[in-house]
């Protein structure tokens, strides 16, 4: 790359200094592009070919006021030539616009790390609005790191003069000048990001041209101002052989919906009302209209779940996604779906709750109402992915099963997920086993019968338009074998018993739970769905230290995993780390009667590695 | 309807040919009765095939009907019918799709997927069956039943105002909107195949006597003697007269229905009739015609052409999928960007 200056050959490179991982964040208001610019970031350090973990942290609101607390936005990876689990506990570099971003992030930034300020959004008004009663650049607030103020504003205007923009418009392209300085801080190639800006800014080219100079510039800044005396380099990660590409959660469960219909033989309709955090699904499915996949975008979330049972009762593959708040919802409908014993997926991706909650922010608090949550006893399987990339083969997995045994499937993704990106070695569809779905027909009989089961106890799944399988389903409870309504009291038992024998058989084989570690020792740490990452860097670093840990997390939550009790009570102690108040720790408890213990969080953030280690310790230590 | 055929290598189906084996439990006497009997007098005459006829419904007396028919059916949760009948019709527009409803569920719990099913113009027939009360749960009142009516749950009367059905259904831009009443046996039948060839949605308030908690309630339409002057029947391209001999009409006088002595205004001056009008407000101002100040209109409101959401749906896919060409799926797992670990 060269940098846009004419005497770049008076500048001396500077030196380059090796490390094996970084965290850095970039945070600013909700307008100041900060998710594009952290997006970009971990793209291009993905493409260079690190492994790496993020975690995007934004407010509710699409722009709050300007220069508040509450606007701000963040965006956070970890780079690394190692094999890592979490974007990070400290940040090593912060990038703050404003000073509004640096107060609420500068908590987080280890001691001697660094922060790049945008000097000029210091001004008198801002600094109060931050809460700051003074200058933060001017006394020993930052005493403890490593600053750089860069004018970022005014050197970004000055990149794109004469280009005709608006201020507005040279405004919106700091993003991309500080986006250049951390690009050539970490030694990352410019590329990616300039074939991105060209691509999405086609139709305007002297935007296009702005944001190429704001980038170029910022680059170039970082190479030629004084204040950086050294710059970094993050090696390649050691990850396995294989072609991989960058996923988020919701990306992932998009794209599994789409291939189980490929894997099925069967039309995909996903079926959505848009809420946060699981919009990014319908939007993802609704591009890809190509693979033959259908969208529909109810009038509510009743809608979306009432769509995707229909489509499913005419042998598509019934889909819906929502959040905590959209499952309350279409809680009857599922009932319906159970009672009617259809085939249907459900993702819910979990936000911070009771109520609207925190819609931006990622929590594990949805596992009862997954499992519990609808009137009388109405089994659902449930599954939880455990890494952004993993919510693929969960997705097709819940598929296989919904079709197998002809039930409800829940996945409980959520927001940290969601919203998270990670390097995936992706697989071929062909390397993927086909889902098999059992023919229907009239065995024999007279009349065709609905409710006649086969060795998995699953009923057969009957399409409208065939010939002689015509037939009456609903909500009523349902006469065994013959499907007619029935109010007898024997039946209504057997059925009740029937339905939960059939989905505790709903085992997802060989994918139920990721073990790591002895099959006995002193502490046993039993998680599910996102905190994986957080979990399994923990109990590394236990082991490593000599510790007697080990790690199972669930992938299957409903049914739980086969012998989990017996491989619990091989342990002295059961940690169950969730961010919750403790849902799954109670669910063992009553399975099982293991004394397992909760290790809870509920604050809108995943762990971190140093939470789980801090657990750890405590119940090492405690008697 | 793409669903019906009459091939003649495929036996001409009877009536009774479309009842299932169920034992039909209204009461005796109710309205649905006559209902059930007309669509399948209409299913067998248009040529239907059960196996491509689904029945959906929500919750009520009226939701009872899918039981009773030798087609596919699923009876649904309270008010969403809307909701699996659009599932059902985009996974198969072949289908011919039936929705069985009442004003209770699909006016009040339902209200919400009744305008939004007809906004999208889905290919379904639409039967509200009307009796102004909540039959299944014993006689509270409904959003149709009239202000101060004394029920169950309103012992004083009810201090709500009743919706008018087919008002709704225009309001939300419906392609088919249509009344009959359940013991108008001939004409009922005429709405139901109306409404079955109409392809998009097909809206149709049938008036549905509740003999044991609402009897009577449309005496004034039913009863031998009053009908002719309370009942209008609507015909495309005709005067709206009605009474004896035809001696009243209606004309528009200040934007404003009046009822006209045939004789005094002479035929030029009353109201005709036009179904496909492309704008509804006639159809609407029909729709608020009330008994008593107002003969009530039956037949067919509105009918106009308009694409179909479902098949927009699938044309949608085939649009993209035909720009696409051969498409390789593994690169659509890849996405835009890869690269490789040696």
């Amino acid at each position: 790359m060269s940098p846009p200056t004419d005497n770049a050959f008076a500048v001396a490179p500077k030196p380059l200094d090796n490390i094996e991982a970084v965290t850095i964040r970039f945070a600013g208001d909700s307008g100041d592009g900060m998710q594009l610019a952290g997006t970009q970031f971990s793209d291009t350090s993905a493409l260079v070919g690190n492994d790496i973990a993020t975690l995007p942290d934004f407010p509710a609101e699409i722009r709050a006021p300007a220069g508040t607390l509450a606007g701000v936005s963040g965006y956070q990876i970890q780079f690394s030539s190692q094999d890592i689990f979490t974007p990070g506990d400290a940040v090593d570099t912060l990038i703050a616009m404003n000073p509004a971003a640096l107060r609420v992030n500068v908590n987080d930034l280890r001691p001697g790390g660094i922060v790049i300020v945008n000097e000029d959004a210091f001004v008198e008004k801002d600094i109060r609005k931050a809460g700051f009663s003074a200058n933060p650049l001017e006394d020993d607030t930052l005493a403890r790191f490593t600053v750089h103020r860069v004018k970022i504003n005014s050197m970004t205007e000055k990149a794109v003069e004469g280009l005709g923009l608006s201020n507005r418009e040279a405004g919106r392209c700091k993003n991309m000048f500080a986006l250049g300085l951390v690009y050539w801080l970490y030694d990352r190639p410019l590329d990616a990001t300039l074939n991105f800006i060209a691509a999405k800014f086609a139709k305007v080219p002297n935007v296009a041209k702005a944001n190429t100079r704001a980038l170029k510039a910022g680059h170039a800044f970082g190479e030629t101002a004084e204040m950086f005396a050294s710059h970094y380099h993050v090696d390649k990660a050691r990850l396995a052989p294989g072609t991989y590409r960058k996923i988020t959660g919701n990306e992932a469960a998009a794209l599994g919906l789409i291939t189980a219909s490929r894997l099925a033989g069967r039309d995909l309709l996903y079926a959505s009302y848009p809420i946060t955090p699981a919009s990014d699904i319908l939007h993802e499915i609704s591009r890809l209209k190509k693979t033959g996949a259908m969208t529909f975008q109810a009038e509510d979330e009743i809608a979306a779940v009432g769509a995707a049972i229909g489509a499913s009762f005419a042998g598509l593959l019934g889909a819906t996604g929502t959040s905590g708040p959209g499952v309350a919802l279409k809680s009857e409908a599922i009932g319906l779906a159970v009672m009617t014993e259809l085939p249907l997926v459900i993702v819910d991706v979990q936000r911070g709750g009771p109520s609207t909650g925190l819609p931006t922010k990622t929590e594990q608090a949805d596992l009862f109402q997954a499992v519990f949550g609808r009137n009388s006893e109405c089994p659902v399987v449930v599954l939880a992915p455990c890494t952004p990339a993993d919510c693929f083969q969960t997705v097709i997995d819940a598929f296989r099963l919904a079709v197998r045994y002809m039930t409800p499937v829940m996945v409980l993704s959520d927001g940290y997920l969601a919203n998270g990106a990670e390097p995936w070695r992706f697989p071929k569809l062909a390397d993927l086993e086909p889902i098999r779905i059992p023919a229907a027909g009239q065995n024999g009989h007279e009349h065709f019968l609905p409710y006649e089961r086969n060795a998995d106890l699953s009923r057969p799944w009957a399409l409208p338009g065939t010939p002689g399988l015509e037939h009456r389903i609903g909500g009523l409870e349902k006469e065994d074998v013959t499907g007619n309504v029935s109010y007898d009291p024997a039946n209504h038992e057997h059925m009740v018993r029937l339905r939960a024998e059939k989905v505790s058989r709903a085992h997802i084989e060989g994918r139920e739970l990721i073990w790591y570690g002895d099959d006995s020792g002193d502490l046993l740490l039993v998680g599910w769905g996102s905190t994986y990452g957080a979990i399994a860097a923990s109990v590394r670093r236990a082991r490593k230290k000599g510790l007697k840990v080990s790690h199972c997390h669930l992938r299957g939550l409903n049914p739980l995993p086969a012998g989990l009790g017996e491989k619990m009570k091989k342990f002295r102690k059961v940690l169950v780390p969730e961010l919750n108040l403790g849902q799954l720790c109670l669910i063992l408890r009553a399975r099982f009667l293991v004394d397992a213990r909760e290790l809870s969080k509920v604050q809108g953030q995943p762990f971190t590695i140093s939470d789980i280690t801090s657990g750890i310790d405590a119940a090492l230590e405690e008697k | 309807m793409s669903a019906n055929t009459k091939a003649a290598d495929v036996p001409v189906l009877q009536p009774k040919d479309f009842a299932s084996d169920q034992d039909v439990r209204w009461c005796p006497g109710c309205g649905d009765y006559s209902i059930l009997a007309q669509v399948k007098k209409v299913l067998a005459k248009i040529g239907a095939r059960p196996e491509k006829t689904v029945f959906i419904s929500g919750i009520g007396c009226s939701s009872r009907f899918p039981y009773y028919m030798n087609t596919y059916g699923f009876h649904s949760i309270h008010g969403r019918a809307p909701t699996f009948a659009t599932g059902v019709k985009v996974a198969n527009p072949e289908l011919s799709v039936w929705i069985a409803t009442g004003d209770g569920d699909g006016l009040s719990i339902g209200g919400n997927h009744l305008m939004h099913v007809i906004r999208r113009n889905v290919d379904v027939n639409i039967l509200l069956f009307n009796n102004r009360i909540y039959g299944l749960t014993k006689g509270q009142y409904s959003p149709t039943s009239e202000h101060g009516k004394k029920t169950k749950s309103s012992p004083m009367g009810t201090v709500e105002w009743p919706v008018r059905p087919l008002s709704i259904a225009l309001g939300a831009e419906a392609t088919f909107a249509a009344r009959a009443i359940d013991v108008d046996v001939k004409h009922l039948e005429y709405v139901l195949e109306r409404a079955a060839t109409h392809r998009g949605t097909s809206f149709v308030e049938i008036y549905q006597n509740c003999n044991i908690f609402n009897d009577g309630a449309y005496g004034y339409a039913t009863d031998r003697t009053a009908k002719p002057d309370n009942v209008i029947y609507l015909e495309h391209g005709k005067p709206l007269t009605f009474g004896r001999d035809a001696a009243k009409g209606i004309r528009l006088h200040n934007l404003r229905p009046e009822v006209v002595n045939v004789e005094e205004v002479g035929p030029d001056d009353l109201l005709i009739h036009d179904e496909q009008a492309r704008e509804p407000s006639l159809a609407y101002m029909l729709s608020r015609m009330r008994y008593p100040e107002f003969p009530e209109p039956v037949g067919v409101f509105r009918c106009v052409d308009a694409p179909c959401f479902d098949t927009q749906v699938r044309d949608q896919v085939r649009e993209a999928q035909a720009k696409a060409g051969d498409l390789d799926f593994d690169s659509i797992i890849a996405g835009p960007e890869t690269w490789t670990v040696a």
